[in-house]
């Protein structure tokens, strides 16, 4: 049979809570486990069998990282994959109807359809089983897990008829308890699924034509297939659940990411043994599930793992610590260096006998159905420094002997000493950025050039030279919606205001 | 001559090292801290040295016959029933002090300098009053109860304690001389040589300063024990460089006892003592800490500020800071964080410790 599947990859305005891992490099492509998040999904769906082609569907401008991703995944599972850009986000569902066409182009029987940002065994074999047996061939699948009544919360919760598993309740995000199974983003569908979608887009059509809006088509296109689709299949006969007890989680965040890896290198250690790391003779000490690139270079007192994932070219020292990290490529981890529940950023230098360390926020280990929470970095406003992931280096130059414990460290920064429950932003020349944890946050500004540290309040403290509305900008970029800022000079206000940061403090 | 040491109570401050050991028996730069002392007193010519306790301890009562042997001095203990204070004591040693009709020592147990004992007596006895003690300057003396004295005899007018204005930047360091007079002075009770006995001296006219040369230091507690040792070890550079380790990865003053063993690629300094049997794997980073006998810190470790006690065991790549105090025989598990923690003896520590705190 004719089958083909579609990985939703979103955009540059999605995945926020995946910042600031998201700013050098598209989510899709962060590593997990050593390959980019995406290639996990592409080598499930490229060993069913009749996979005729792969379609990555986003509204990132094509670019570099992805068109070489590309050719090589086409390379390596040797069924043809293509990247379709929708010219502007069009939601889960918007994006498959707009380009319906290339979908069932070659006679697709049926289709995939999988979210980007899950990490998950992908039992898309079973699933093609589950329809057969249940005995309706035009019958849409969800992939279904069990969750805890609390954190279904946050997910699409799903009432199926517990005999033949036909959804009869589909809810998106309830506020109240509805179901603990739960929508893995993971999807079977028929071409008669385009019905569905088309009859959602022309009612879009019709309200929006009564509204003359100059870009009503563009909007009747934005389709969500939970909210607008599977809300109104349920309990027709034609939506079914497939509930699967393999390993499943969302990536949303930095720490969720570590997660992820944790899981898919488990499964390494059970399909794919020779892609781990192994005790070798004049090799480094492996504990558990570790992957090495192989060029990378590791000194053989090194001590790695568990959950550990060593990128591109990366250098570890003498008598280096690596536990439950991705140390991404290009990274450099000097003698004795401890590097715990951490990412560390591309290229980034950690000095001798430095510490860094971040918080896990692995799901509740006694509960079997548990998640992780993808916390933002802010809530209200504030810096969540627990729950988050803590410990992100990107191109950072960590010095000897320094402790980084539960901080945020962005890109382009040398920092002089130690940081802790801290968010650190460099991302302009000479402008340094310090957002304590604790408390009420405050964004200070201040004209001289370094950083300052006799801080009595928790605070969100920041230093310019240049610009600090960028610099602030990024922040909100982060979700620091709610701050208050406090500054010095008047003709920053005014640019402050336009950033819509709720306060503003004359000091 | 006879001396009298001020040993007192349990040194709570000093804990948890001193639920283990009474004070004076605690190594300071590898040597007990009543050694400094003891040595320093026979030195000076003294050949009876009461010890003055509110406790009983069998440690201490076998530390100090091992000392008699060894020094060739009498010790004795004077054990009070109740505390009697800085003065006390030297009611209830009467008897030994007076004996002789000389003038004796006295000193505080926590005090750590170069101990200026033969020239604190003669100055005593250029002087013909009836006591002296050595005072030393201090930077904030607002912090202190500070001495006035005249400039040129060292005569002392008045005590003033914690002066908002500036009278004096010289305060009692715990070292002094008297002769038996005093005795008539103290009562059998609880009593407060500083508070209760020097203002009516120094009202007689009887009391004189000394002022002291070189560090001096209180190391009652850690933090304190800790910036004495560096001082410590700082005044044994000028005077005797040759008892310092030197070597390849040794960084400014370091004490190494001779039995401990360093690993390979260690950077060990400034301002590290390391006792007897201690072992440091390779690939360990010390600075200012103080690792006491037998204790072990396995390799790629990372120290600064710490007190590690007997036979403890820090595990590797675990990193201890701002004064960290472990107790006797703790284990620190693998790639933990301690800051500030102060452990007690005897306890396995699986988690870290992210924030100042007593493990109990
Ligand atoms: N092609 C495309 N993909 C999208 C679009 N919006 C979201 N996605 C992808 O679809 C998947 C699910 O995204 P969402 O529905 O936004 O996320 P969610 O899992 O519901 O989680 P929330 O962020 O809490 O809503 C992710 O992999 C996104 O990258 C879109 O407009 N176009
Ligand atoms: N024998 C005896 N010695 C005492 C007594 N009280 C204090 N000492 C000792 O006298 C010296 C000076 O004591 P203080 O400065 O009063 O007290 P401290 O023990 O240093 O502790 P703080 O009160 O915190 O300063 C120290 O060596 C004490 O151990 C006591 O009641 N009996
Ligand atoms: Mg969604």
């Amino acid at each position: 049979m004719p089958l083909k599947a579609v990985i939703l990859i979103g955009g540059p305005q999605k995945g926020t809570r995946f910042r600031p891992l998201s700013f050098e490099v598209p989510k899709p492509l962060f590593p997990v486990a050593g390959v980019p998040m995406v290639q996990h999904h592409i080598e499930a769906c490229a060993k069913v069998p009749g996979m005729k082609e792969i379609l990555l569907m986003g509204f990132y401008q094509p670019n570099e990282a992805l068109s070489r991703f590309l050719v090589s995944a086409q390379q390596e599972f040797k069924v043809p994959i293509r990247y379709l850009q929708e010219y502007a986000a069009l939601g889960t569902g918007g994006g498959i109807y707009h380009f319906r066409d290339q979908i069932l182009s070659g006679g697709a029987e049926a289709f995939f359809v999988l979210n980007a940002d899950v990490c998950s065994e992908f039992p898309l074999q079973e699933m093609l089983e589950f329809r057969q047996q249940h005995g309706d061939m035009h019958s849409f699948v969800i992939l279904g897990t069990t969750a805890n009544r609390t954190q279904a919360l946050n997910y699409g919760c799903i009432v199926a008829n517990t005999g033949t598993q036909e959804v009869q309740h589909y809810v998106e995000k309830p506020s109240t308890f509805v179901s603990e199974i739960i929508n893995c983003g993971i999807y079977l569908f028929t071409p008669a699924i385009f019905q569905h979608i088309g009859e959602v887009f022309q009612r879009n059509q019709q309200e929006l034509a009564l509204e003359e809006s100059s870009n009503g088509w563009q909007r009747a296109e934005v389709i969500r297939l939970e909210q607008d689709v599977f809300t109104a299949l349920a309990g027709s006969g034609k939506l079914y659940v497939y509930k699967t007890d393999g390993f499943w989680s969302q990536i949303k965040s930095a720490g969720s990411a570590i997660y992820a890896s944790r899981l898919y290198l488990n499964q390494y250690s059970k399909s794919h043994p020779e892609r781990l790391a192994q005790n070798k003779p004049g090799g480094p000490v492996i504990r558990g599930n570790v992957y090495i690139h192989p060029t990378a270079s590791i000194d053989s007192t090194a001590v790695l793992g568990p959950n550990v994932s060593i990128g591109e070219g990366v250098t570890v020292g003498a008598g280096v610590r690596v536990r439950e990290s991705i140390v991404l490529h290009g990274a450099s981890l000097h003698d004795h260096t401890c590097v715990l529940n951490t990412i560390v950023g591309w290229d980034s230098t950690i000095g001798r006998w430095a510490r860094v360390e971040g918080t896990p926020s692995d799901p509740n280990p006694n509960d079997p159905y548990a998640k992780i929470d993808s916390e933002t970095l802010f809530r209200d406003g504030r810096l969540t420094p627990s729950i988050t992931i803590l410990g992100t280096l990107l191109l950072v130059t960590i010095p000897a002997e320094v402790v980084i414990l539960n901080s945020i460290v962005l890109p382009h920064k040398e920092l002089s000493r130690s940081y802790k429950n801290q968010i650190i932003l460099c991302a302009y020349a000479g402008s340094t950025c310090c957002v304590q944890g604790l408390g009420s946050n405050f964004v200070c500004f201040s004209t001289k050039g370094h950083y300052q540290h006799h801080l009595a309040t928790p605070t969100l403290h920041y230093l310019l030279s240049a610009t600090p509305w960028k610099v602030l900008a990024h922040l909100q970029d982060l979700g620091a919606l709610n701050v208050p800022v406090m500054c010095r000079q008047l003709t920053h206000r005014n640019r402050l205001r336009a950033l819509d940061f709720s306060m503003i403090v004359t000091a | 001559m006879r001396a009298l040491i001020l040993v007192g109570g349990f040194g709570t401050r000093l804990r948890p090292l001193t639920l283990s050991r009474p004070k004076p028996l605690v190594e300071f730069c590898n040597k007990a801290v009543l050694l400094h002392q003891l040595e320093a007193l026979r030195q000076a010519g003294v050949s009876h040295v009461v010890l003055a306790v509110s406790y009983m301890s069998d440690a201490l009562e076998a530390a100090m016959r091992e000392q008699e042997q060894r020094l060739g001095i009498r010790i004795s203990m004077s054990h009070e029933k109740e505390p009697l204070g800085t003065a006390g004591p030297l009611a209830l040693a009467r008897d030994v002090l007076a004996e002789d009709g000389e003038p004796f020592f006295v000193l505080n147990s926590d005090v750590i300098c170069e101990f200026p004992f033969a020239a604190l007596a003669r100055f005593h006895r250029q002087h013909g009053g009836e006591g002296s003690l050595v005072v030393t300057r201090v930077e904030e003396p607002a912090k202190y109860g500070v001495v006035v004295c005249e400039a040129d005899t060292g005569r002392i007018c008045r005590f003033v304690e914690k002066p908002r204005v500036f009278v004096s930047n010289k305060i009692n360091a715990g070292l002094y001389i008297f002769n038996p007079g005093i005795l008539q002075r103290i009562q059998l009770r609880p009593t407060s040589i500083e508070k209760e006995i020097f203002p009516a001296m120094a009202q007689d006219g009887q009391l004189y300063a000394m002022e002291l040369q070189g560090f001096w230091m209180d190391i009652g507690q850690p933090k304190d024990f800790l910036t004495g040792m560096c001082m410590y070890l700082q005044a044994l550079r000028a005077q005797h460089p040759e008892k310092l380790h030197s070597g390849p990865g040794v960084v400014g003053n370091v004490l190494v006892d001779p039995s401990a063993k360093i690993g390979a690629n260690c950077v060990i300094g400034p301002n590290v003592t390391i006792g007897a049997g201690v072992v440091v794997e390779d690939g360990v980073r010390i600075k200012r800490c103080t690792v006491l006998e037998g204790a072990r810190i396995r390799s790629h470790s990372w120290l600064e500020s710490c007190i590690v006690g007997w036979s403890c065991s820090v595990g590797q790549w675990v990193r201890m800071e701002n004064v960290t105090v472990l107790g006797e025989d703790v284990i620190v598990n693998d790639e933990l964080y301690l800051n500030g923690a102060n452990v007690l003896p005897h306890k396995s520590i699986a988690e870290s410790v992210p924030e100042p705190r007593i493990i109990m």
